[in-house]
């Protein structure tokens, strides 16, 4: 465009980007002005309460100051059955998520079916939240850890499953064909040549997801699944705000130590 | 010929045959004790199959006559997704600044680092829950629960991309004499803009998946409606709204991946 | 005796790769067949053990048609072609041991297979061979870790594993660098006769492929043009297989046609 011009008209003068480009640029930072004036004019908001908002929450900080470490003992026990429903739960979607990995990865997928329903169970996985599948399971199997289990699994499978599905299709297929060409059978095939090439992929995505549920697993006793959320729950209800705060720290130190041991085990796998 | 090996072990992957057999162990101990003291009680189980099959034949078919109150909801969420999106990306970008290791000086880092950290910690629904307490019901608790589950994730990649930046631009910036806003305005943010626009798109997405769950500990969004749905036993209207998130985070991840691929 | 007769074989609706192409191998000879990149060599050699599915045509090795063959049948028909490869096509992440032994899964059951406990027989012939190659003492080691000459060893003892009756090269030396490639080659030609074993190599190094075969087959587009010893091939043979574009080849077809 640019080009066209007579050069003693391009040499006087100099833009960074092209006409285009720059209408593009205005274009969208109008559209994003436009979208942001729109929801703040129509959002169902108080706005006296929002005015009044960082005063509230410095109230409410301050009734939570000093922690209170009485009930330590029964915050350390939740934290431990948080583990262990973070633990089982990443555990059996590993497993599960093996074979929907498999039909879900486009190069290994016996046929268009088996890819379908593949498709299928990680989408439906993975769009339902995690406290929605908790919700569901604490109807079914009464409030507890179990509940919690199993809906951290539903929801990790979907998860598991994409992204060991990914990593199957980036494998190399020359080893495939080496294989092939010796004549193994297809499970030896997977045995040999894909299951090596995934394995380091399989190790980290399982970590990954660990670390995640972890997280997640903290917020399963607002539901009745389990877990540290129970005790938090139950402070907020008795506005025992010291205690409020004691089981924040808690579960803080338990999100840090996660990362701290996923990323040495990554370290260390890898 | 005689002397030609027939014996062949893989060598394992833990060189030290206790520690190997130690982790087993432990391993096994640890699985079999946390399965055997499961509270599973088979009563109460089949007693849920039968709930459950209450749940599942209440919510078919799904029930789509309160529309209005749906889309209600989700223009809801959409706000307070959009909102949070900006206000999060705002208080990101100098946060981000704080937290790399390049820029910052010392006890700056550490207490950018130790935002983060702590915005990164906490589960939305938690900060949801307090921030529910702290300012009422209502889509603002959600927006304020969002901008922190923005600044924890966008926060923290900013800074690593900020920290990867190409030095030499800086140092160029310098030696000409320039300030330190100019300095990052010339040297630093041509250098982050993409991954910055990438992430913001990326996060309005996770926001809006957020915001459905946020809602049901009562801040706000599609997830009140479900959570109201819930609670009254509405559960084909439960069911209409869930296909109806599921339907909207999968465009929303359509489009939100399309568009970062465009601009990247 | 590997007897190929009016093999054909055509991707998708455009010009057959291989035209009615008739080719016989037999006892311990180095074959080389040479051409440019596109005359249909690497499609030849997979049409042999069927990696590439030919469109017609007969493939018959000591009396087993291949082209005949179902699934099952031809997964046991294949054990007995090894085939070594371009890029070695190893398992990185897995020891020498175990890519020398994946040449045997077609033979071993899928427990020993996943436990890795190899027959006793198989190990001790892994030794013989990887000992005659020269890599036995890396056994334990992965397959990464290895240079490219010793992994196109592992390659070649990883086909020899499966006691084969034929060997197919597809380029085996073309990612390596000159000497390692002469080595690679002249083992091959001195394990062809010591294992009275015929060897088919599809080649780009004219030199290497003069020096160290029996006979050299030359390739056009899909056509043997050139059949006979090392020191038949003069400029002028080479020449011809090494010049010509697909158009005027098709217009030379047209012309006998």
């Amino acid at each position: 465009m640019m080009n066209a011009q007579p050069l003693h008209q391009t040499l006087d003068h100099w833009s960074r980007f092209t006409l285009r480009q720059r209408l593009m640029r205005y274009g969208s930072m109008m559209l994003v002005f436009l979208v942001v004036a729109w929801a703040l004019s129509s959002i169902d908001v108080i706005w006296e309460w929002v005015w009044d908002a960082p005063s509230q929450m410095g109230d409410l900080f301050g009734r939570m100051m000093p922690p209170d470490p009485s009930n330590l003992p029964s915050i350390l026990e939740a934290i431990w059955q948080t583990v262990n429903i973070a633990t089982l739960a990443t555990m059996f979607a590993v497993v599960v998520s093996l074979p929907v990995a498999y039909i879900s990865a486009q190069n290994t997928t016996p046929n268009a079916v088996t890819l379908w329903i593949g498709r299928f169970i990680l989408v439906s996985s993975r769009s339902v939240n995690t406290i929605i599948w908790a919700l569901l399971f604490v109807a079914i199997f009464g409030p507890g850890i179990v509940a919690g289990i199993v809906a951290i699994m539903f929801r990790s499978i979907g998860f598991l499953g994409k992204l060991l599905g990914e990593a199957i299709e980036e494998i190399d297929q020359r080893p495939v064909e080496a294989l092939e060409a010796c004549g193994a059978s297809r499970f030896k095939i997977v045995l040999y040549a894909i299951v090596p090439q995934v394995l380091p992929a399989f190790f980290a995505v399982s970590i990954l997801r660990w670390d995640i549920n972890l997280r997640e697993s903290t917020v399963l006793g607002l539901v009745g699944a389990g877990g540290i959320g129970m005790i938090l729950q139950g402070a907020i209800d008795t506005f025992n705000w010291p205690e409020v705060s004691m089981v924040l720290i808690t579960i803080l130190a338990l999100v840090v130590l996660g990362e701290v041991v996923s990323s040495y085990l990554r370290k260390k796998i890898l | 010929m005689n002397a030609v090996k027939d014996t062949w072990h893989k060598p394992p992957f833990i060189k030290s045959p206790a520690l190997r057999y130690g982790l087993y162990a432990a391993v096994a101990i640890y699985v079999v004790l946390t399965l055997a003291t499961l509270p599973i009680d088979w009563d109460r189980v089949s007693d849920g199959m039968r709930r459950a099959q209450r749940i599942f034949s209440g919510a078919f078919p799904p029930n789509f006559e309160r529309s209005g109150l749906l889309i209600d909801g989700f223009l809801e969420s959409l706000k307070i997704a959009i909102l949070a999106t900006v206000g999060g990306i705002a208080l990101s970008v100098p946060l981000a600044f704080m937290a790399a290791r390049n820029i910052s000086v010392k006890p700056v880092y550490f207490l950018g680092r130790g935002i983060i950290i702590v915005a990164r910690s906490f589960h939305p629904v938690i900060v949801a829950i307090i921030f529910v307490k702290a300012v009422g019901f209502g889509p603002f608790a959600g927006a304020l629960t969002l901008v922190v589950y923005s600044v924890g994730f966008v926060a923290k990649l900013l800074a690593e991309r900020i920290e990867e930046i190409d030095f030499g631009q800086v140092e160029a910036m310098r030696s000409v004499g320039a300030g330190f806003i100019p300095t990052l305005a010339y040297a630093v943010f041509p250098q982050i803009m993409p991954r910055l626009v990438g992430l913001g798109i990326y996060q309005l997405d996770s926001n809006l998946r957020a915001s459905a769950v946020v809602g049901i500990v009562g801040a706000g969004g599609i997830g009140a409606t479900l959570a109201n749905a819930f609670g009254r036993y509405d559960y084909d209207f439960a069911l209409a709204i869930t296909m109806v998130i599921v339907g909207v985070i999968l465009v929303s991840e359509a489009v939100s991946g399309f568009i970062r691929k465009r601009i990247a | 005796m590997l007897k190929i007769t009016k093999l054909t074989k055509r991707y998708g609706s455009g010009d057959p790769v291989l035209k009615e192409l008739d080719l016989t191998v037999e006892g311990d000879q180095l074959t080389s067949v040479i051409g440019s990149s596109g005359a249909g060599k690497s499609t030849l050699l997979r049409c042999i053990n069927r990696l590439v599915e030919p469109t017609s045509g007969s493939v018959d090795l000591n009396g087993t048609e291949f082209t005949a063959l179902h699934r099952r049948e031809l997964r046991n028909a294949r054990r007995r072609i090894g085939m070594v490869f371009q890029s070695f096509n190893l398992i990185d992440r897995l020891t020498v041991m175990e890519n020398v032994q994946s040449g045997r899964l077609g033979y071993i059951s899928t427990w020993a297979a996943l436990t890795r406990r190899y027959p006793r027989e198989d190990i001790r012939h892994a030794y013989e061979l990887m000992e005659r190659v020269g890599i036995a003492h890396y056994a334990d080691r992965r397959a990464d870790e290895l240079s490219g000459g010793e992994r196109q060893r592992v390659g070649v003892v990883r086909a020899l594993m499966q006691r084969p009756e034929i060997l197919l090269a597809d380029e085996p030396t073309a990612s390596l660098d000159p000497k390692t490639s002469e080595q690679i080659m002249s083992l091959l030609r001195d394990l062809a006769s010591e294992l009275k074993l015929p060897v088919i190599i599809n080649i780009h190094n004219v030199t290497e492929a003069k020096e160290y075969s029996d006979r050299i087959v030359g390739m056009r587009y899909g056509r043997i043009i050139f059949d006979d010893k090392p020191g038949k091939l003069e400029k002028a043979e080479m020449d011809e297989i090494y010049a010509g574009v697909p158009a005027m080849d098709r217009a030379e077809v047209g012309a006998v046609a």
